[in-house]
């Protein structure tokens, strides 16, 4: 094939195109997935039935500001990231900055706290539990999430598919602190936080090979 | 400045000018064509690899201009796919990633050469692995010139649906070319 007949056959009846399209599918995407965890979480445990006690309604807003936190800022430098040369010019370390914050406010509530108190403050009730569903509510979000970025034609896989993880782990996580009853903020910094970066490991794992276009 | 022209011409495509676009991906075939070559020569390969690069790079540019965010520059853009190619390229004839040359976006419009060439690559053999409806398509809005909405008469299904066809067709192209690579 010469290269002027390829030019002539891509350069005959071009299309406009919608320069929204990455935005906009990355954003489906994430809602698709929110949707999925939501429903994974009502059917698998439901939601916790304490609503209306004073404590979590100032705790349950609290952890949904660190893992909508992590999503939001996850999701806006994921529409970077993830074109060509996004590497270039996409902050990536930011994402971590709702990873210190939640650091820095659990060891100031532990600092605050006598050191009898330390371990149930840390480990709480459900750790298990919450160190299971989060890893796994996170699949399906995390499905879908490729699925949008495959059309994006990132050229660092690992690091998007590590941002793609961290999507995905953080939607997982905000459908599961509906459930979860663990209230301390070192319980959040360290069973929350560790799985989401559990699931961003495992997406930069997975990025070289479920990205390759 | 050839960053300014090459985004201009790359933004008029992107707002449905032929022209524009057939100039912009004549320009990039130059620019890719040496950049290509030069990669390749310094780590031994054979020239001859580089056209069938030039034109991989420019169908991926084609199929994945609406990822190009118009308020950044278009040369970091363009060399990441040539960049991308480049690696997929020697990753799937087996070479080793250490033969790829460290470089920088510049290093993308460094070079012009305009040696009219041609790739190893069979475009009809390839359409011919193409689903009949994605390669109906392509034939009668890419190759014959038929307007989109004459398609659509033709193959007897919506003008959307004949958009689709041919962008998903192009980009099984691409992927019938990375095939053709992995098996040789």
């Amino acid at each position: 094939m010469k290269t002027d007949d390829l030019i002539s056959m891509l350069s005959t009846n071009v299309e406009r195109v919608d320069r929204g399209q990455v935005v906009r599918n990355v954003s489906f995407a994430i809602l698709v997935g929110t949707a999925a965890a939501l429903v994974a979480m009502l059917f698998a445990h439901g939601v916790r039935t304490d609503l209306s006690k004073v404590s979590t309604l100032i705790y349950l807003p609290l952890k949904l500001v660190f893992t909508i936190g992590t999503l939001v800022l996850t999701a806006i430098a994921l529409t970077k990231l993830a074109r060509p040369g996004g590497e270039r010019t996409t902050p990536v370390a930011l994402v971590a900055l709702p990873f210190l914050m939640i650091m820095l406010l659990a060891a100031i509530s532990l600092a605050a706290a006598p050191s009898s108190h330390w371990e149930k403050m840390i480990v709480g009730d459900q750790w298990l539990e919450c160190l299971l569903s989060i890893p796994i509510i996170a699949i399906v979000p995390f499905a879908v999430i490729i699925w949008a970025l495959r059309q994006t034609a990132p050229t660092d896989l690992v690091r998007t598919g590590a941002l793609g993880g961290l999507v995905a782990g953080a939607v997982s996580a905000t459908a599961y602190a509906f459930h979860c009853v663990d209230d301390s903020l070192p319980f959040v910094a360290l069973w929350y936080g560790g799985t989401i970066a559990l699931c961003t490991l495992a997406g930069a794992l997975l990025g070289p090979r479920l990205l390759r276009w | 400045m050839i960053e300014a022209e090459l985004k201009n011409l790359m933004i008029a495509g992107l707002n449905g000018d032929a022209a524009a676009h057939r100039s912009l991906l004549e320009r990039l075939a130059g620019h890719l064509r040496g950049y290509y070559k030069g990669r390749l020569a310094r780590i031994g390969r054979s020239a001859t690899e580089a056209e069938d690069l030039v034109q991989e790079a420019l169908l991926a540019i084609h199929t994945q201009r609406h990822t190009y965010d118009p308020t950044e520059l278009l040369t970091p853009w363009v060399h990441a796919i040539a960049r991308y190619k480049l690696i997929d390229h020697l990753r799937r004839t087996r070479a080793s990633l250490g033969d790829v040359p460290i470089d920088a976006a510049a290093d993308i419009t460094a070079q012009d050469d305009h040696v009219g060439a041609e790739s190893a690559y069979d475009l009809q053999r390839l359409l011919s692995r193409l689903p009949e409806k994605m390669r109906r398509a392509i034939q009668y809005v890419k190759l014959d010139g038929l307007s989109v909405t004459e398609a659509a008469v033709r193959c007897e299904i919506s003008v959307s649906a004949v958009k689709v066809n041919v962008h998903r067709g192009l980009k099984a192209l691409a992927a019938a070319i990375a095939a053709e690579k992995s098996k040789t």
